[in-house]
């Protein structure tokens, strides 16, 4: 007797919450950023969950391609938070709103 | 045996997300961060993807958490207390939204969790997952993204250098 798939959905609802939870407390952008990374995580658990129980491949190599942007994302935000960093001598993304008003 | 092993591996991903998020130190939210990241691999191989279980370690572990901890100390930055004054309030209407919504999700995943009767890892082929049927769908059906995928992290690796390097 396996793991029921509502089981895996509920773990994968849970992790994503917590994500959104960071991302709304927390100020500072670095933090901000692993929180995305937890979010993208949550979702690939489900997707492996339905590929494992529909018996198909499918939902295993759009996790690849999740894989593949969220690397690409990590770079590219990385750099911003640098770029940032050297411009205003902080991260906390209260005083970073240039582009809000 | 599975389920004590799913449950074991579960809760350590959930703690390890709650840690990452109230610790106030960002290389300690680094760090159960790949926790996080190896529990989670743990599930997939459960689900009988193992290729993606030892990508979850190389890809997040061993790269981009890599990145994340160089970006931390090259930033220097310390406790998170010193350079915000907190909303107190704004948490709390944060805290209130997501606990809403996620009640939401699991309500549904409760009633609707059901759709698919299938019996889990243990009825699948024995080929599913690895890295030979993996290769095969990526190199058959899934050509075309794969390879607008190497266009993407071109991209990103010429957009991560313009943006961090020194305005001369």
């Amino acid at each position: 007797m396996s793991v029921p798939l509502e089981y895996y959905l509920a773990l994968s609802a849970a992790l994503f919450a917590i994500g959104i939870a960071g991302v709304l407390t927390r100020r500072n952008a670095i933090i901000v950023f692993m929180c995305v990374e937890l979010m993208l995580n949550s979702v690939n658990i489900t997707f492996v969950a339905f590929s494992s129980f529909l018996g198909d491949m499918t939902g295993q190599v759009l996790v690849f391609f999740v894989m593949a942007v969220a690397a690409a994302e990590a770079a590219v935000g990385l750099a911003i938070v640098i770029a940032l960093f050297r411009n205003k001598q902080t991260v906390n993304i209260d005083e970073i709103n240039i582009l809000k008003w | 045996m599975e389920h004590i092993l799913f449950f074991v591996v579960a809760a350590s991903a959930i703690a390890t997300a709650l840690l990452m998020i109230v610790q106030r130190n960002p290389v300690m939210s680094a760090i159960y961060l790949i926790g996080n990241f190896f529990s989670i691999a743990m599930l997939y191989l459960l689900l009988r993807a193992q290729l993606l279980a030892v990508l979850q370690i190389v890809v997040y572990t061993g790269a981009i958490m890599v990145l994340v901890v160089f970006v931390i100390m090259l930033l220097n930055l310390g406790d998170e207390r010193r350079l915000t004054e907190q909303f107190a309030a704004k948490k709390i209407i944060g805290v209130a939204l997501v606990a809403g919504f996620l009640l939401e999700m699991l309500y549904i995943v409760a009633i609707r969790g059901d759709v698919i009767p299938g019996g889990g890892a243990s009825s699948l082929p024995e080929s599913f997952g690895t890295s030979e049927s993996m290769g095969a769908a990526l190199f058959g059906r899934f050509l075309l993204p794969f390879e607008v995928t190497s266009l993407l992290l071109l991209a990103a690796i010429i957009g991560a250098v313009v943006l961090a390097k020194k305005r001369t």
